[in-house]
Formats: C-alpha cells, structure tokens, sequence
C-alpha cells in the first residue's frame, strides 16, 4: 500500500508549490545590487546639461535614484506621490532620465511637477544597464556610504513608501 | 554627438552606397566575432520579455544588451568577462543554464537521481517478475476449446470484412 | 441574443454534466440499470449543448459582435474571416470553451463507438469524463465567461494578437487540445476499472484505441505549434524549451509511454499497475499544462493573460481530480496481480525499460519547468532563476539516446524470453551498418562534432533495424515479397511508420542543428550575400497594406549559379489597431533544406538589416512528427478494432484464466 501512494505525496508536495507559486510574482526580479556600492557614473543634467553629476557628489546622505522617462505610462502612477513626498521629505531624489528626449522629458515635469532635486539624462541607457534596469520605472535607496540598500522594481506605491521606504530611509539617516 | 553620428552614417552611406550588386555588409564586421555574439546572446534572458532570449527579443533592452555584448567582444573581453557582467547587473535570473550552486544541485542532480530511481525500480521489478511462477499449461480440452473459439471468431472475421 | 442562447447552453450543459457524473457512477456501483443507461443520452445532450454555446461564440466573432468583451477584446471587424473564427479559441475563455467542447466530442465518440463495451464499463467512464466536464464548465461559467456582455458596447475590437494571426492559430489549438482531452478518455477507462476493479487485459484493449488517438492529436498539434513559432517568431527557430511547450511534451512523452505499456498489457497482460498510473499520469500533465498556461505563476512568450483567481480554480480542480485519481490507485492498485511473466530480456523488458526512459526524461522536464517556481517559493521571492534551453538540452539527450537505441532492439526481440546472442546475431549488420554511416557521413559533408555523429548513428541505426525487423516479421510467410508485405496487420506498419519518423525527426534534427547558417547583414538595394550556394540579392522594399495591417515588403531574390531561381517576400508588418510590429519571415521550404528570410529594422532610407538562414533538412524535423502521427492513424485502422466480437472476449477468457 505504501509504495503506491507514493505518487501521491509526490502529487501533494507538488501541489503545495503550486499554490505558494500562485502568490509569487515571476516578473519580479530581484536585484544583485542592493548591498553593492552604487554604479559610478557622470551624466549631464536634464536641466543643465553643461553640468554635470556624479553619485559621489551624494556621499554623507540618504537618497533616492528614482528611474523615469516621459514614455512611461506607469511613471505617471507614481509621479504624484514622489511630488508629495518631494513637498514633505528632506531626501534628495535624483531622477535617472532613461532613454528619453530631453525635451520631452522637460516638458512632463514642467506639466505634472518636478520633484527630482536634480536629474540627469541617460540617452542611451547605458547607465540604466549598469543599475540593472529592465523596466521604468524603478526606484533605488542608496544609503550614506554609497550602497543600494532597497529598490522598488515598477511603481512606487503608497504601501511600498509607507511600509518599506520610509522606514528604511528614517533607519539609515539615523546610522 | 547625435549630429556628428549623423553626418557619419551619411558619408558612410554615400561611400558605400549602392553602385551595383555589392556583397552585403554584415552587420558585425568580424564573422566570428558574430558568431560568438549570437551563442552569448542565446544564452541570455531578456528580462522584459516573456520569455525570450536577448537574440530573439526585439525589445529595446534586448537591443542594448546586444550591443553590450558587441562593444564587449571588441574589447576583448572574454565570454566569462561578459556573462559576469550580465550577472552583476540582473542575476542568475539572465542566465537560461543555471549556475551550479546549493540552490541549484537538485536541478542538475534531478534527471540523475531520477534515473538511478527508475533503474533500481526497473531491476525489482524485473526481478520479480521472473521469480513469478510459470502460468500453469492449459489442459488438453481448454487448449482444444480455445482453438475452437478461435477458429470461429476467425471465421467470423472473415464474415464481417465480407 | 446569440450570446445569452450561448450562456444559456453552457448552463444546461452543466446540468446535464452533474446528472451525467453522478447518477450512471451510482447505477454501476450499486447495479441499478436504468441509471447506468442515462450516461448516453446524457453524453449525447452534453455535446448539442456545448456545441451550440460554441456555435454561438464563433458566430459572435465571425459576425463582429461588440457587445461581447470577449470579441472586443480578441477580434477586429478588419480582420479576415478565419482568423475571426480562430479568434473564438484565441483568448483564455474561448480555449477554455474549446477544451469542453473536445471533451464532449471524445464523450460522444466513447458513447457512440463503445456500444459493445459491458454496461457497468461505460457507465463509469461516461461519468468520469462526466465529472472533469462539470469542473470545466464550472470554471467557465464562475471565472471565465466567454459571452459576457460589454455595456455599452463598443464601436471597434482591440484585434486578435498579431502573433495569432497565423494560419497555425486555425488549426494548433484544436488539435493539441483533441490530444490534451483525448487523454481524458484513457484517464476514466482507468479510473472506471479501478472502480469496478478489474485491470486485464481487456480493460487495456478497450482505451487502447482511444489512447493512440488522443496521441496522435497530440503530436499533430505539437507539430503545428512547433511549425507555427518557426514561421511567425522571425528567427527560425523550432523549439525552445518554453514553459507552455513543455506542458504540451510531458503528455506527450507519458502518452507515448502509456500507447506502448498499453500494448504489452494487452498482448501480455503485463504492467498492469504501471499502465493504470500512465493513463492517469498522463491526462494529469494535460491538466497541469493548462494551469501552467492559465495562472501566472510561470513566464512564457505563449501564456495567456493571467489571473491568479482563475489558476485558484483550476488548482482546486487539479487537486480534486489528480488526487482522488491516484489516493484511488493507492487504494487498488495493492489488490491488482502482476500479470504475464516474462524474463528480464524479453520484449516486456525492453518495452519496459523504454517506458522507464520515457517517465524519467518527462520527470525532468516537469523538474526544469517547476524548478524555478520551487526556488522562488522556498527562498520567499529571493531567489529567481531561469531554466532554458542548455539545460534541457544538456538532460534530453542522455536520456533520449539509450532510449532511441532500444528502440531498434524491442521490436525484434520474442516476447516473454529473449537472448541477448540472438539478439546479437539479428542486428549486428544493423548495427555495424549504422556505426559506419555515422563515422562517414559527416567525413563527406564535413564538420563532425560527436553530437552529430550520434544523431546520425541513431536515426540510421533506427532505420537499419526497421529492415531487420520487417525481414524477421515475413520471413514465415509464404508468397511475393510485396504480398507477405501486404498480409501484416495494420497495426504493426502503423509501428515502423511511426518508429521510421523518429529516425526522419532525429536526422532532421541533428543536420539543422549542426549545418544551420545564418548571416546578420546590412543590405542596400542591389546588395547580395551568398549562403548554402545560393546568392540572395537585396531589391528594395515596397509599401504594402493588408486587410488589417501595413507592412514594408521585401524582395529578395535567390540566384543559383548567377540565375533567378526564385522571389522571397519578407515583410515587417505593422498592425493597425494595436501597433504591434510583426515580422513575417519569407520560407522557401525544399525537401533538403529551408532558405529562411527576415526582415530586421530599417537601418536608413536605403539599407535595413536582414537576417538569411540556409536550414538543411529542417522540414525532416516536422515530417518525421507527420510520419509518427501517421503511424498511430494506421494502427487505428487495424482491422481487430474495426470488429470487436464477444467470441474473442470469450477466447481470450478462456486461454488466460486469470
């Protein structure tokens, strides 16, 4: 008898996973980065494309790298929340300007609100690869030694800032 | 920058412009360089897509990452060099043949041990199965009953194909 | 209207399904007659009404009806014809639909084909595809409902998937789900002689038939499928080892281990047990395949939209089917006897150890497939990978190769006891005769590495023993070569046929994967490459507009030995209403190899890269499937099943009295 239900529990074991597969998010992908110093880079400003900027011009502060471009749908999801938490926070948020027309792009902030203390144009999103970019947008936490400590893959979400980032951000600032 | 590539492509069109039947030129200059690209790029996830690799996607990353690859492979960098680098970014997540690690040794152990399974399950069985007694042999009259039977389904065969 | 009529059919349906799993189930276990007699008529209800709900669909599509979200969602009034009535299988619901209505069809054809099977038999069997009937139904009508109206309705469809729009869309769904549901049937002859608890060999007999049906759908349709994504991905490629194709192989490699330990139940009454579990494994994969496809919780190019609601159901009903079914053979298979005996080299051993092959090579595909979703779950969203194709490769050819050797050895050997000198003696100019090709072969083509000297060592060696086998099988016969030929039974052709198509796969297989070619290039009007002897020449592309998209075509001509021998037209499509570019490959498709055009992008006014592949034997690769497909057709048509009389039940009864 034993023997013949065999098939069976290996049915059950299977089943469990399914069912524990069917909460879990495929498309999600988790990013080898966080615990990494952030990727050096130089980008021209959107604003001020003479000038430019760099991650360690951020050394000593907990900031925000927050992945965008003015063909993102979902980018417009999360737009109003950054512009609120621009309004109430003292966290730098740079805005990573991912393969767009500055033109465009300056144009969508001009029109929905700019809460990037600065952003920079990353034309041919070369930058993008280095931090492991796959979808816009995407939202980095990086901390005041220069290391990714958190990143939101797709829209910020009220859940999300209220549950993860925020604390997260309030920890760091404290160490 | 963009405008200086323009002028570029420009001139370089009007040099190698069509004149004639020319040979076509690849779109990687080195053919074995080319060769090497596509094999790496097969073996590449491209993450925003369904499920397809960076050859095949036509998706603007897959195109980026395509040219990572190229810029990569003329600058000599080894396919270790590049695959590490595709790891470093996105995760074994790109890699479509999983590294071997703790969390990976029953997927490359499985189809083994599976095997071994089956093998020893395959010798019991055979086993048993020979130590099962012979059928005992038909008697005399039920041989001659079943040839009987049988020579009337036989017949009854021929009837119905009739 | 139409749309209601359709609800309203689907719910009669259900009614009937529920009366139709329960009352004939009860009838058989207590014997109460009447009860037992309604699984036909009720079987023969089920199919008109299913029916005329899918009638109803597919009306609503052909005739643009945008009331219907469905038809809005998946269709467009610009679109051809066909493609609106395959649009009626396209998205999740109308598959959905399809899949009861195959389910019926099976019904009806168990209920009108098996008249002559024992009253109890087909009572239980009707009700059991009864019951995965009411599941089905139920999920349509709860979760997925195909008719659901949209208000107000709206003026234009979104359109079909242009990855969709492709003659294999009308005709892959189909026939893979003729092969998934057809599974159903050997799926409740087991589970009807589980219940009634006899497992002989005329319980094998009996689903045999339906068993190589439901097979040969399957292979069809995976052909298709596999035809379809060479066609319309644009880079040639045949099979990719993606979640949604594995679904559709693991019933495939276990329905194929279950058509042969069929055979060796029947003939011999062997692997009773181990039958029993394939007919259930392999109806199980079909219905794990459709809730891989269906729930989200893997990423393919072929899944549909997902909804974790809808995989909940389909989860719930894997649960309650697959382990009833197999609690069940734990609780009788214990009671079951062994069956025939045979020596442990003998054709049963062989049969058996190619059946034990098969499971394993299907064990690891269902690993591969599953394994990123268990790493995923057991490291709580921390841990993503990918399993692809290097992987299954790496594992399916160890796997596959011993398998595909024994099958040149099986046929040949006597059932119950063979040797292995006799064996020896049979092949081994079989076996000399392929190890040679295998090593001369690629000397004269050139190349040579060792995977292609086995593929080649394997298909021959398949083939060399196709010729010893039908030498031994009319050596005892009298008469002209073609008429001892002309005497075998149709099942045994039905054999070689589908044997010599794995050889005709395998050598497909193996020369695409070694002498493929492919060149990357920038082409200006008037620009040629040259590849696999011919030189494809560059002129231009044109504006074009079909019925529901606009596209660039190309012209590519193909010139051998510096004439035209022939005109390619590669086109990059873009489709109006969702614009969604396509690239639509041109194929010159030749007995000895594939010239394969397709459009990359525009590069500038003049030039736009192109991708040319030469495919040798590429076409060998789905012929050889057409050759195995065929082969379970001939079988079919073998004469013992055109005539089934009681006599021979009788006689068999009487020669194994067991």
């Amino acid at each position: 008898m034993s023997r013949f239900l065999l098939p069976f529990g290996v049915f059950l074991v299977l089943l469990g996973f399914l069912f524990v597969g069917l909460k879990l998010n495929p498309r999600e992908v988790p990013s080898p980065l966080i615990g990494k110093p952030v990727p050096e880079f130089t980008l021209p400003q959107l604003h001020e494309p003479a000038k430019a900027f760099s991650p360690q011009s951020m050394r000593g502060r907990v900031w925000l790298l927050n992945v965008w471009a003015s063909w993102c749908v979902s980018c417009r999801d999360e737009h109003p929340l950054l512009v609120d938490f621009a309004k109430n926070h003292q966290v730098a948020i740079v805005g990573l300007n991912y393969k767009d027309k500055p033109d465009d792009a300056q144009a969508w902030l001009a029109q929905l609100g700019d809460p990037y203390t600065l952003s920079v144009s990353d034309l041919e999103g070369r930058v993008g690869i280095d931090f492991g970019v796959y979808g816009v947008p995407e939202t980095f936490v990086i901390d005041k030694q220069g290391v990714i400590r958190y990143k939101q893959i797709g829209a910020v979400t009220v859940d999300a800032l209220q549950g993860k980032i925020l604390p997260l951000i309030r920890e760091l600032d404290q160490g | 920058m963009r405008t200086l590539a323009a002028i570029l492509l420009t001139v370089l069109a009007a040099v190698g412009g069509p004149a004639g039947a020319n040979e076509a030129v690849p779109t990687a200059q080195d053919p074995v360089a080319a060769k090497r690209s596509v094999e790496l790029a097969r073996k590449l996830r491209c993450l925003v897509c369904q499920n397809q690799s960076i050859a095949e996607s036509s998706a603007e990353l897959a195109v980026d990452l395509r040219r990572q690859i190229n810029e990569q492979i003329a600058a000599g960098r080894t396919d270790a060099e590049i695959v590490g680098f595709m790891t470093d970014r996105y995760g074994d997540f790109v890699l479509y043949q999983p590294p071997l690690k703790v969390t990976t040794v029953l997927l490359w152990a499985g189809p083994g041990l599976l095997l071994l399974l089956a093998v020893l399950v395959l010798r019991r069985a055979l086993r048993q199965q020979a130590e099962t007694p012979a059928p005992v042999p038909l008697t005399g009259d039920e041989r001659a009953r079943a040839t009987r039977l049988l020579r009337e389904e036989a017949a009854a065969g021929r009837d119905a194909a009739r | 209207m139409i749309p209601e009529i359709g609800q309203l059919a689907l719910i009669l349906a259900l009614l009937l399904a529920i009366v139709q799993g329960t009352l004939p189930l009860l009838g058989a276990q207590r014997g109460i007659r009447a009860w037992m007699a309604l699984s036909r008529p009720l079987a023969a209800g089920q199919f008109l009404f299913v029916a005329i709900a899918f009638l109803c669909l597919a009306w609503s599509f052909l005739t643009s009806d945008f009331s219907v979200l469905n038809v809005v969602n998946n269709s467009n009034s610009r679109l051809p014809a066909h493609y609106r009535i395959a649009a009626s299988w396209g998205s999740h619901e109308g598959s959905i639909l399809l899949w009861v209505l195959m389910l019926s069809l099976w019904m009806q054809a168990v209920s009108v084909f098996s008249r002559s099977l024992p009253r109890e038999v087909l009572a239980r069997v009707l009700s059991v595809m009864g019951l995965v009937s009411v599941g089905f139904l139920l999920f349509l009508l709860l979760t997925s409902n195909p008719f659901e109206r949209l208000s107000p309705p709206a003026a234009e469809g979104n359109d079909l998937n242009p990855l969709l729009q492709d003659p294999g869309m009308v005709a892959h769904p189909p026939m893979l789900y003729m092969g998934y549901v057809g599974f159903s049937v050997a799926f409740a002859f087991a589970i009807a002689a589980l219940l009634g608890g006899r497992l002989d060999a005329t319980w094998a007999r009996w689903s045999r038939p339906w068993t190589t049906a439901a097979w040969c759908f399957l292979t069809l349709g995976i052909l298709i499928g596999s035809w379809w994504a060479y066609n319309e991905l644009g880079w040639g490629g045949w099979w990719f080892w993606d979640p949604v194709e594995n679904a559709s192989f693991m019933p495939w490699l276990v329905g194929t281990a279950l058509v042969h330990s069929l055979a060796v139940t029947e003939k011999r009454g062997a692997f009773r047990r181990w039958t029993v579990l394939l007919a259930i494994c392999a109806f199980s994969l079909s219905l794990l395949g459709t809730f891989l496809v269906r729930s989200g919780v893997l990423t393919s190019v072929h899944a549909f939209a997902t909804d974790p609601e809808r995989g909940l159901f389909i989860l719930v009903f894997l649960a309650i089917v697959i382990g009833g079914a197999l609690l069940l053979f734990a609780l009788r298979a214990p009671q079951v006897s062994g069956g025939g005996r045979f020596e442990s080299i003998s054709r049963e051993s062989f049969l058996l150890a190619n059946n034990v092959l098969l499971i394993v090579a299907a064990g690891s595909v269902l690993l591969g497939t599953l394994y990123p979703l268990v790493l995923d779950a057991l490291s709580g969203g921390q841990t993503k990978i990918s399993v692809g194709p290097p992987y299954f490769e790496a594992v399916f050819v160890p796997l596959m190769s011993p398998m595909v050797f024994l099958m040149g050895i099986g046929p040949v050997a006597r059932w119950k006891q063979a040797t292995l000198p006799e064996l020896w003696t049979l092949l081994r100019w079989a076996f000399a005769t392929s190890l040679v090709a295998a090593v001369l072969v690629p000397l004269v083509t050139g190349g040579g590495s060792w995977g292609l000297r086995l593929g080649l060592f394997l298909a021959f060696w398949i083939l060399a023993a196709t010729v010893v086998n039908i030498r031994e099988r009319i050596r005892n016969f009298r008469g002209a070569v073609h008429e001892r030929l002309a005497m075998q039974p149709r099942a045994w052709w039905g054999m070689i046929l589908a044997h010599l198509g794995v050889a005709v796969f395998i050598a497909g297989v193996t020369v695409v994967g070694t002498y493929e070619t492919e060149r990357d290039v920038r082409m200006a009007v008037g620009d040629t490459v040259e590849m696999g002897g011919h030189v494809f020449r560059f002129d231009g592309t044109t504006e074009a507009t079909g019925p529901n998209y606009r596209a660039a075509r190309g012209t590519v001509t193909v010139l051998r030995d510096g004439r035209e021998v022939l005109t390619l037209h590669p086109e990059k499509r873009t489709y109006n209403a969702s614009g969604m570019a396509m690239t639509e490959a041109a194929i010159s498709t030749g007995v000895l190899g594939d010239l394969y055009v397709s459009l990359g992008e525009p590069i500038d006014a003049q030039s736009w890269s192109v991708r040319v592949y030469h495919k040798p034997l590429v076409t060998w690769i789905w012929s050889g499937c057409v050759l195995m497909a065929l082969g379970g057709l001939l079988a079919l048509t073998d004469r013992r099943y055109r005539l089934r009389s009681t006599r021979q039940q009788r006689a068999a009864a009487v020669i194994s009295p067991a």
